[in-house]
């Protein structure tokens, strides 16, 4: 007994042995150790996670205290709150409490606004880090599966929200699951089906609002949650991936521990994030249901669109063409196929799909299998950097066409004239956005190269004493040119045979999706043209324009 | 009236009697619903007023309308479109119009009140319909809000906006935010269905409910937005639009200030 209690630590302090009785049976120490010593680098595009996570604690403080007074149910009653416009008007449980969280609670409508206003800031946040993550090569090996779950993230996010705005049961939002239900409805066979099952039997009925609830309050944010503790522990188990830098390599990561830098920094973002909400919260009105009225399924208000995050498929909607060419309203084996709704929801599928699968596609087109901590610049990726451009241009248009009526009445267009330019975008506007977007990335990798090769461009113009004009370039510092030099030469990988000495079809396809990824490669500056460009220094002591560039690319 | 009983039998006598019962029915509802809008014809015009309103009219609107209101193939006739609408049409300053498009837009009003009611009174003096509301009608004080919401929300909402901040209608047309309107011009927009607007007449939206609708759009218009600023209630828009915009700098300029002193 007296034995093990000599080895033991005794702090001499009354609050160093509070401490010490906590950490001996919570073994927190080692922890503190552990996430204490967890490196950050960086930089800013590092922090829209960031920002997304914050967002998402905010919504869980302010959608509890929501909670105290919504009251899920679609009993008709008839309002007396003080909102004179609404007074005696009959509505559901739902939208009267809405009402008097707005107008009657303390605090109530800022809380509101607080809460959705964080909504935006989160999937706002959370796709621009998707972004940053793709356009940087970060879902690379190791991180594929993390890739996966932060999508998952993305599409959670997306039914929060939409669970969460049709809960005030008012005009705008009914309007809103009036199209969830018509995309049921349109899904053969099974969806009646599930239609009625959703809603309880015909639309609307009494029980959609108390189960979006359960779900918006519950389910979502909980799996929501699991997805954000799965993903901060595959960060953990990763590291974090860092940009190319003098001094930064696969195997290691430059940047400020979490104890005590990352922590009063990540600390004092969530208050800066908080205030920013607030800020907003408090001065600008989000969602002024009061102004709807209560849910009727007969009226459609001029300007109803949804949140920005489902504007996509209700733009896809409003792009569908309604009986042009031909009427899409076909019958197969007796079964009533809307092809007007099916058809534009399938590319946005098909989207999702390539999205969750682009780490493996990419693996299989450039056979890199490597583990990858150091990221692209997205100017050293211009294939990538084309597709993700793309992407963005598809979904891009899509969510403006959900804006159609409110850009013709702003720019004083015709409504018809705006879906039309819409449906050409959304067939050319991928196409132009993944060509502009690879292009400018081949022009910046040149522009670095020459850079690399000849300097930056001072600006001092010197007569030579022969009266020739010649601009000054200063050189780089080694710094600042390893970080231009030092990208990954991606090469084209030819089509090979198997073992068999058979050429397969998908290999042939590989290999003529490698060499369009890679044909028009820009590559690094090596050490030899480095040299080569130097040695020219020396001659002249100063480099005449342009002159260098094209002989290093007729060396090379 | 033997002549008559003779042909009870003729195989028209049905056809006769048929077209006889239709013109009666229909040209009794012409004159309930003329009655019933002509009913509100209290504003009178003098003689003088009608003449400066034709003489007003020979000059600016003729042209289009043709030198007797009857139409011509660049404008409709105005016979029989009563005070009501004209008191709209040149009070808001859509007409005389600044250009052929969709629909006439609102400009700065080219006549004062004075020539306003000598225009409407001529264009009355050609044939009867709607006139300029009595005061009773416009009076907010003593219209109701939530009937005024009710009325609007299930007739005017679908292409006004909730919020009566206005909405796209189809090939370019549009239906006009109601914001700083007129009563008076709400009123005979109801009335009289200008542009691409429906009528709503007296049997359909009451003269108080009316009232009410006006009185609902007042108080959009004049309470205090109560959640902050209202980004033109357009809804998730322009919602959306702001937190990518400000939003977004706001938040990539924090970013860029934590981060600026890296290692």
């Amino acid at each position: 007994m007296s034995s093990t209690t000599d080895y033991e630590y005794r702090p001499r302090t009354s609050s160093g042995r509070i401490a010490n009785f906590v950490d001996t049976r919570a073994g927190v120490s080692p922890m503190v150790k552990e996430f204490g010593r967890k490196i950050f680098p960086d930089h800013w595009t590092f922090m829209f996670g960031e920002v997304a996570l914050y967002s998402f604690v905010i919504l869980l403080l302010s959608g509890t205290f929501l909670a105290f007074w919504f009251d899920p149910t679609m009993t008709s009653l008839e309002y007396d709150g003080s909102y004179v416009p609404m007074q005696g008007v009959e509505m559901s449980g739902a939208y009267a409490s809405t009402l008097h969280i707005s107008f009657d609670i303390r605090g109530g409508l800022f809380l509101r606004q607080l809460h959705h206003w964080s909504a935006l800031m989160f999937v706002m946040a959370l796709s621009v880090h998707m972004l940053r993550v793709f356009f940087t090569g970060a879902f690379r090996r190791p991180r594929e599966l993390n890739w996966v779950v932060g999508c998952v993230l993305f599409l959670l996010a997306i039914v929060a929200g939409f669970s969460g705005y049709s809960l005030p049961d008012d005009v705008l939002s009914g309007n809103g699951l009036r199209i969830a239900d018509a995309m049921l409805k349109a899904i053969p066979v099974v969806g009646t089906y599930m239609s009625m099952f959703m809603f309880g039997g015909e639309f609307p009925g009494l029980a959609i609002i108390g189960r979006l609830y359960i779900a918006h309050v519950l389910i979502i944010p909980a799996l929501i949650l699991v997805m954000i503790v799965v993903h901060l522990f595959m960060v953990v188990v990763h590291k974090h991936t860092q940009y190319p830098g003098p001094g930064r390599t696969e195997n290691n990561v430059v940047g400020f521990p979490v104890g005590p830098v990352y922590a009063a920094k990540a600390g004092g973002f969530f208050f800066i994030v908080f205030g920013l909400l607030a800020t907003l919260a408090a001065t600008t009105t989000i969602n002024a249901v009061w102004n709807y009225g209560p849910y009727d399924p007969s009226p459609v208000q001029a300007g109803s669109q949804p949140d920005f995050y489902m504007g996509f498929p209700d733009g896809a909607l409003r792009l569908m063409p309604g009986s042009w060419p031909f009427s899409w309203e076909v019958s197969i084996f007796g079964w009533a196929v809307p092809l007007a709704i099916l058809l534009p929801l399938l590319p946005i599928g098909l989207l999702f799909v390539a999205m969750f699968a682009y780490p493996w596609i990419e693996r299989w087109v450039t056979k890199d299998n490597r583990v990858h901590n150091v990221l692209d610049r997205p100017r050293n990726a211009p294939f990538r950097t084309g597709i993700g451009a793309a992407a963005v241009a598809f979904y891009a248009v899509q969510m403006m066409a959900a804006s159609s009526d409110l850009i013709a009445t702003h720019f004083h267009v015709g409504l018809n004239d705006v879906t039309y330019w819409l449906r050409a975008a959304y067939f050319l506007g991928p196409i132009l956005a993944f060509i502009i977007a690879r292009r400018m990335c081949l022009a910046l990798q040149r522009k670095d190269r020459e850079i690399v090769l000849h300097g930056r461009e001072s600006g001092r113009i010197q007569a030579l004493p022969h009266g020739e004009f010649v601009e000054v370039h200063e050189p780089l510092d080694e710094y600042k040119r390893y970080r231009l030099v030092n990208f990954e030469d991606m090469e084209v990988q030819p089509a090979r045979a198997n073992a068999k000495g058979k050429v397969s079809g998908t290999e042939k396809l590989r290999g003529r999706l490698s060499s369009w990824y890679f044909e028009d490669r820009v590559a690094p500056v090596t050490p030899k043209e480095l040299d080569a460009a130097h040695g020219h220094h020396e001659d002249h002591t100063r480099e005449v324009v342009g002159a260098g560039s094209h002989q290093a690319q007729l060396d090379k | 009236m033997k002549a008559l009983s003779q042909k009870r039998r003729h195989p028209l006598a049905v056809l006769a009697l048929l077209v006889m019962a239709l013109l009666l029915t229909g040209g009794l509802y012409a004159v309930a619903t003329t009655t019933n809008e002509a009913k509100a014809e209290t504003t009178t015009y003098s003689a003088q007023d009608i003449e400066e309103g034709q003489k007003l009219f020979m000059a600016n609107c003729s042209t289009c309308h043709g030198v007797n209101a009857a139409g011509s193939e660049a404008g409709p006739s105005l016979i029989g479109v009563g005070a009501a609408s004209v008191d709209f049409q040149v009070g808001t300053g859509r007409m005389p119009m600044q250009m052929h498009g969709p629909q006439a837009q609102v400009k700065p009003a080219q006549f004062n009140d004075e020539q306003t009611k000598q225009l409407a009174g001529y264009v009355a003096s050609l044939g009867a319909g709607p006139a300029v509301p009595e005061e009773e009608y416009l009076d907010v004080t003593e219209g109701d809000s939530a009937n005024g919401a009710k009325v609007f929300l299930a007739n005017c909402a679908m292409c006004h906006n909730a919020a009566g901040a206005g909405g796209a209608l189809t090939r370019g047309k549009y239906a006009p935010s109601l914001m700083g309107v007129d009563e008076a011009h709400i009123y005979e927009a109801m009335q009289t269905g200008p542009q691409n607007m429906p009528v709503f007449n007296d049997a359909n939206i009451t003269p108080e409910e009316k009232r009410d609708v006006i009185t609902y759009l007042k108080a959009l218009d004049n309470n205090t937005n109560p959640g902050g600023f209202g980004l033109g209630s357009l809804g998730p828009v322009s919602e959306g639009l702001l937190i990518w915009s400000l939003g977004l700098a706001v938040v990539i300029g924090f970013t860029v200030w934590l981060t600026s002193r890296s290692a």
